[in-house]
């Protein structure tokens, strides 16, 4: 069986120094295999951000195991963990975060520009393709602070795919949208994940959502209190079912 | 996109460009620091030069005179006290001159070498008398050390047999036009009457009113030199090395040589004292435009720190993230100094308009090196990147969790 695309064992974050310490995320275990479409609920407070920050590269554990797509993280100093995440994970998150200056299509290849120092044409026709797929090929020139916020998150996914990462990363992806417009978002994350086998761990308040993910794991208090295979939401196994489809 | 344009720089040129108002306001007063830092550079040079052009206009870089004699005491020993009486110094010859003048004229630092006898005489011209000092010297070699030829107010520069070129204020104590007639006589008691061939202003009233210039010979008789003369003028290519040069002559020749340096020794400090203040403020005009740049660039992390997360985020590395940001710094400043050596440049054409002369003259020549250009505009992109160390720092090191939630 391939390597998950992640994998966590005893993660453990704790904040402030000896007296004031206090431990956020009491030793987590989770397994995300490849192709999963997985929510993370949970209370606020329950350390769903930190866990993503982890996940995310973007902070490190006070202890145990982090490995992303094969790749033992704790050994890596800043500028690999930051290659790393550039390139295995993609990021979406709740105020969608386009950088304004730059335009739709330029936003998309931003991962692909940052990761080859200089600008081809092969990166924008991938971006072209990119915003094709989430059905904005006509605003590719546009200015990422003249699109509606649908818009802009639907930006912000293509972007997250640019470098074909393993696994995306989203933070409330759907928060900031009216109804139609999140089901519009969620139904594109469903169809990225069914089409390019990419993984997804999403962090969502909205039980709704949750409930159209293959697997739904909570969180309450920095432990994993739940962690299940949601059959109703794709009528089938995910977990075996993607790991049937990689190989 | 420019497709040969890296990451970093496209970053760094489009939030300088989205920052519209911010970037633009920077730009122009780095402009100003840099405009006056190059208008008073090209002032002070102007100023500086036309000074020291002016003070030369009638002195050469060197002069070479005979050593001093010096009194040695026949009798010296123990339980001896001397006192010895510093020996008065005559006229004297130089020895050797003709080979030591040969000798000058190959060394590759010096223009030209003009030998002259000069030495003090009473030019007599009816009732009036004037204390005068008396030049013998060659035209043609004494031209390319102090161009005589070139400050003539009236008549020609002839000194052959009999004649003589006074100086305009001298002309007017005695009364003497060009064509009249004079009578020199020299300490010695050897007098001569000479016929005044050209009258000369070398822009200093003291020059004007003692110098009198004669043939080599005829000065040679006057002051009884005979086959001899007093002094060697030298120009040089490089006025700077006029003292370096000088000690090398001294050394070699054991003559004594003095360079215009040491004769104008307040002068030349006067100058070096301007030099200094000016770099002074100059010093402080950059430190001043480089805490404006740093600041703007501080603000601008704070402000951006969302978009410095999402980058991160995204794989830009701490490093990517300091280049974006030291560039910023070292466009504005190269901006800056582009505007402002224009602005410098306008600065000038309008001095050069309302300062002249009476007669309608600029009062001095001055204008905009591009040397100074290019160094302006290196000096201030190394500037724009020093202040912006400090933003850039921040901005690399900013928690991408912190920035992102923001």
């Amino acid at each position: 069986m391939a390597d998950p695309v992640l994998h966590l064992e005893g993660l453990r974050k704790r904040y402030g120094s000896a007296d004031t310490e206090y431990e956020v995320l009491h030793g987590i275990d989770l397994r995300l295999e490849r192709g999963e479409f997985a929510a993370l609920i949970g209370p606020s407070g329950s350390g769903k951000s930190t866990l993503l920050n982890l996940i995310g590269l973007l902070d490190r554990p006070s202890a145990g195991r982090l490995v992303i797509d094969g790749a033992e993280t704790a050994t890596l100093d800043d500028t690999a963990l930051t290659r790393l995440r550039g390139e295995r994970i993609g990021f979406v998150f709740q105020h969608h975060h386009l950088i304004p200056a730059f335009t739709a299509e330029e936003n998309v290849a931003m991962p692909l520009l940052i990761a080859r120092g200089r600008p081809d044409a092969a990166m924008f026709e991938r971006a072209g393709e990119l915003l094709g797929r989430v059905g904005l090929a006509d605003r590719r020139r546009q200015l990422a602070n003249r699109l509606s916020g649908g818009q802009q998150q639907r930006v912000a996914i293509a972007r997250a795919l640019a470098m074909s990462p393993a696994l995306v990363l989203a933070d409330e992806p759907t928060g900031n949208l009216d109804t139609h417009s999140a089901d519009e978002v969620f139904a594109l994350l469903r169809e990225v994940n069914r089409q390019l086998g990419t993984s997804f761990l999403i962090v969502t308040h909205d039980p709704r959502l949750a409930h159209r993910c293959d697997r739904i794991i909570e969180l309450v208090d920095g432990r994993i209190v739940s962690d299940r295979a949601n059959e109703v939401a794709a009528g089938r196994s995910p977990v075996q079912g993607s790991a049937e489809e990689t190989e | 996109m420019k497709s040969w344009m890296p990451f970093e720089w496209i970053a760094a040129l489009r939030f300088l460009q989205e920052g519209r108002m911010q970037s633009l306001l920077i730009i122009v007063g780095v402009g100003v620091g840099v405009a006056v830092i190059v208008f008073m550079s090209a002032l002070l040079s102007g100023l500086q030069a036309n000074l020291v052009r002016r003070t030369l206009s009638s002195q050469a870089h060197i002069v070479l005179l005979p050593a001093e004699e010096v009194a040695r005491p026949q009798v010296a020993g123990e339980g001896a006290l001397n006192r010895v009486q510093k020996q008065a110094q005559r006229l004297r010859s130089i020895d050797q001159w003709q080979q030591l003048r040969a000798r000058l004229e190959g060394w590759p630092e010096i223009a030209a070498v003009s030998p002259v006898a000069s030495g003090p005489a009473f030019a007599v011209r009816g009732d009036a008398s004037k204390a005068v000092t008396l030049l013998g010297i060659d035209p043609g070699r004494y031209n390319r050390v102090v161009d005589l030829a070139g400050r003539l107010a009236a008549g020609e520069l002839r000194v052959g047999a009999g004649e003589t070129v006074i100086g305009i204020e001298l002309a007017k104590d005695l009364g003497a036009e060009v064509g009249d007639k004079l009578r020199l006589t020299g300490a010695e008691g050897q007098a001569e009457t000479l016929t005044v061939t050209g009258l000369f202003d070398l822009g200093n009233k003291g020059v004007n009113a003692r110098n009198v210039y004669v043939g080599l010979r005829t000065g040679q008789t006057l002051l009884d030199l005979v086959g001899g003369v007093s002094n060697i003028d030298l120009a040089l290519h490089d006025l700077d090395e006029a003292e370096d040069v000088a000690q090398r002559i001294a050394a070699e020749s054991g003559l004594i040589a003095d360079s215009w340096i040491r004769t104008n020794a307040q002068f030349v400090t006067a100058l070096t004292s301007q030099r200094v203040s000016s770099d002074v403020i100059r010093f402080f005009i950059a430190l001043s435009v480089s805490f404006g740049i740093a600041s703007v660039l501080v603000v601008s992390v704070v402000q951006r720190s969302k978009e410095i997360g999402i980058l991160r985020a995204m794989g830009a590395t701490q490093a990517q993230m300091r280049r974006i940001f030291l560039l910023q710094g070292g466009i504005v400043g190269f901006l800056g100094s582009l505007l402002g050596s224009a602005l410098a440049w306008s600065f000038l054409m309008l001095w050069r308009m309302l300062a002249r002369n009476p007669d309608g003259t600029p009062l001095f020549d001055i204008g905009v090196e591009p040397a100074l250009v290019a160094i302006a505009a290196g000096g201030a992109s190394v500037v724009g990147i020093l202040a912006a160390l400090l933003p850039a720092r921040r901005a690399a090191g900013l928690d991408p969790v912190v920035a992102i939630r923001g």
